[in-house]
């Protein structure tokens, strides 16, 4: 099986699990799926020569995954066998279309859009994390050091606050 | 010293939780406006030159950068904020639920103020996703059906905005070898790369219109300004639109320079449409903060209307504007609150002659209402007319009479709002209700203050603030 295949075969996964995501009718089932996105993510992006980025994906994304994961479960409430039923019933006409009209966009891109040869820039082809995030993108560190605690804030204010109620 | 306009509201943040006692609690609000006072200061009264690289320059490498835009969006930053943490403490009556604001807040203010002084379009994007987060997180604060309903459509909104956004940063990385502004500039000036230009422009200026609420992109806007609990609505329509919609959309034109020609007339009639839309949409709502989120889509819509133009003139018309309405707006905003908590309601068809009854509220939202519909001599005047005039010269002679047109309409469903809130036979069941606390009035005073002052002595205001920003279209 050649380079391009598996892309491919990687590509349709991640479409999948996206999709899983989305119009999955268990909400563990969708944080689940949204775990395996990540991990193909972080898969292509090594394939593709991106190790930086791949391990970006895996450590931010594991993290923020763990915690989605653990807020499901705490606050899922399980559905009824009846509701669930309705439910999938429901999702599955509301979305039945979208993978083939995400199949038809992809045909006409792979048609219409052709490989662009491109010399790619310094800082993407430095693959130091620390170089990168020290050196380039310092503005960028200050700046998730306040999404952090906009994190921290935002569980407080969401799960905390009232949870006696 | 640039990085601590964005270090301080951080590290303060840190330090008031480190113990997070009682007295800490207690005080912190009056330490989140002195906050907010001291930038007002910093940015009126220091000269630009002395925001020069200090002692942080040595161990960071921080890229952050000051011009006249960047020290307007600070002011403007700085008064919208002091207003929303005043009225924070009249709209939070629980201690831990205030201080838990305020900290969002502050982190707000450290992201908003980080996003108007960075000089790389990635950085750009990266505070424009900060605010965003931290305003799904405010507006859910009370975490009713409609509150949450109505984040994740701005969630929805948001992630398609910044798509756009994303996908354009790529096209301007693999056209110029980098994400400055600067290179950004250099490689748009190469007549090569002028098909990719307009590509990325276009992309990006779809994003913003989405964060600015522009029509058709605008869904978003009027639920969450509506739902959201009073001071972050101020938060929202006063700064986070602007902030995050108008400033990059700025910036993105004047870098663009005649390569964003194409761009600018798709401007213009995003601009008028919105204008237009904005207005006839308030004119049939019933809630006070749905109508002023509505009136905030319709002025967002002179905003660009006037950028588009691509003209000096048009430039500070779009930026003039753009500080008025913070003001007026936050001032309405803090008006709608005064009204709701002291009656309990924000439908307008079961309130009326509140002006007897709250004369401070109902004076202040006379002068704002006057200020948005562009009365004479009040500040919303004047950058309205600098926005008709420099569409007359720039012969858009269509779009200037739509703006003129719309001012009538804004004015109309403003009276249409005071009739029926505060003029007329006072509502029954509102026979008890008195004036809002002396620390709910405050904000409204100081900004209607702050509009009459900007009216009266506007050549200082356009001479000092605004015409210097018009050299960044050089």
């Amino acid at each position: 099986m050649n380079f391009i295949s598996i892309l491919l075969i990687l590509l349709v996964l991640l479409m999948l699990f996206t999709l899983m995501v989305v119009i999955s009718s268990r909400l563990l089932f969708a944080a689940i799926s949204l775990a395996a996105t990540s991990i193909l993510v972080t898969i292509l992006m090594f394939m593709l020569d991106s190790p930086l980025a791949a391990v970006f994906e895996l450590s931010i994304c594991a993290g923020l995954i763990t915690v989605v994961i653990m807020t499901t479960i705490n606050f899922v409430k399980p559905l009824t066998q009846k509701d669930l039923l309705k439910t999938r019933k429901r999702r599955f006409k509301k979305y039945v279309g979208l993978p083939i009209v995400l199949a038809i966009i992809g045909l006409l891109a792979s048609i219409t859009i052709k490989p662009i040869a491109l010399k790619l820039p310094k800082i993407i082809q430095e693959t130091n994390v620390l170089n990168v995030l020290w050196d380039f993108r310092q503005t960028d560190l200050l700046g998730q050091s306040i999404l952090l605690l906009i994190g921290v804030f935002g569980i407080l204010v969401l799960f905390r606050e009232g949870q006696n109620k | 010293m640039l990085a601590l306009f964005v270090l301080i509201p951080l590290i303060s943040v840190l330090l008031l939780n480190l113990f997070r006692l009682d007295f800490i609690k207690k005080v912190a609000s009056w330490y989140g406006m002195l906050l907010a006072l001291v930038q007002i200061c910093l940015v009126l009264f220091v000269p630009i030159d002395l925001f020069k690289p200090g002692v942080f320059s040595t161990y960071f490498a921080f890229n952050f950068t000051i011009d006249s835009l960047s020290i307007l969006m600070l002011l403007t930053i700085g008064i919208v904020v002091f207003t929303a943490i005043i009225v924070g403490q009249f709209t939070y009556t629980d201690e831990t639920k205030n201080f838990n604001f305020l900290n969002l807040i502050l982190l707000t203010l450290a992201a908003m103020n980080g996003l108007v002084m960075v000089s790389d379009i990635f950085s750009l994007y990266v505070y424009i996703e900060i605010i965003a987060v931290a305003s799904f997180v405010l507006i859910s604060t009370y975490k009713d059906k409609i509150g949450l309903e109505s984040v994740f459509k701005y969630i929805v909104l948001s992630i398609t905005a910044t798509s756009f956004i994303l996908l354009s940063i790529v096209i301007f990385l693999l056209i110029s070898g980098n994400t400055s502004f600067e290179s950004i500039s250099n490689a748009i000036k190469n007549p090569e790369n002028s098909s990719f230009v307009t590509v990325a422009v276009a992309l990006f200026t779809c994003g913003t219109f989405t964060k600015g609420g522009l029509v058709p992109f605008h869904g978003w806007l009027p639920d969450a300004h509506s739902s959201a609990p009073s001071s972050v609505s101020i938060l929202l329509s006063g700064i986070v639109i602007k902030v995050t919609g108008i400033y990059p959309l700025i910036r993105i034109m004047c870098l663009a320079g005649e390569s964003g020609n194409s761009v600018r007339k798709v401007l213009m009639f995003i601009g008028a449409l919105s204008i237009v839309v904005g207005a006839l949409a308030s004119l049939g709502q019933n809630d006070i903060k749905r109508m002023l989120a509505f009136s905030s889509v319709s002025q967002m819509g002179y905003i660009v209307l006037s950028l588009g133009t691509g003209t000096a003139l048009g430039l500070a018309g779009a930026a003039f504007h753009m500080f008025n309405h913070a003001i007026f707006k936050s001032q309405l905003f803090a008006n709608a609150a005064a009204v709701e908590r002291q009656t309990g309601t924000r439908d307008m068809d079961k309130l009326g002659g509140l002006a007897s009854k709250m004369p401070v509220t109902g004076g202040t939202s006379i002068i704002a209402m006057l200020s948005i519909s562009g009365i004479p001599p009040l500040s919303g005047f004047w950058s309205k007319l600098l926005i008709i005039i420099a569409l007359w010269q720039s012969t858009n002679y269509a779009y200037a009479f739509i703006a003129v047109i719309a001012s009538v309409i804004t004015l109309a469903y403003f009276l249409s709002m005071q009739r029926k809130v505060f003029f007329g036979q006072v509502a029954q069941g509102l026979e008890n209700v008195k004036e809002a606390k002396l620390g709910l009035i405050t904000p409204a005073v100081i900004l209607a203050i702050l509009t009459i002052f900007i009216g009266l002595f506007f050549p200082l205001i356009l001479n000092k603030l605004i015409f210097p920003i018009e050299y960044i279209l050089k």
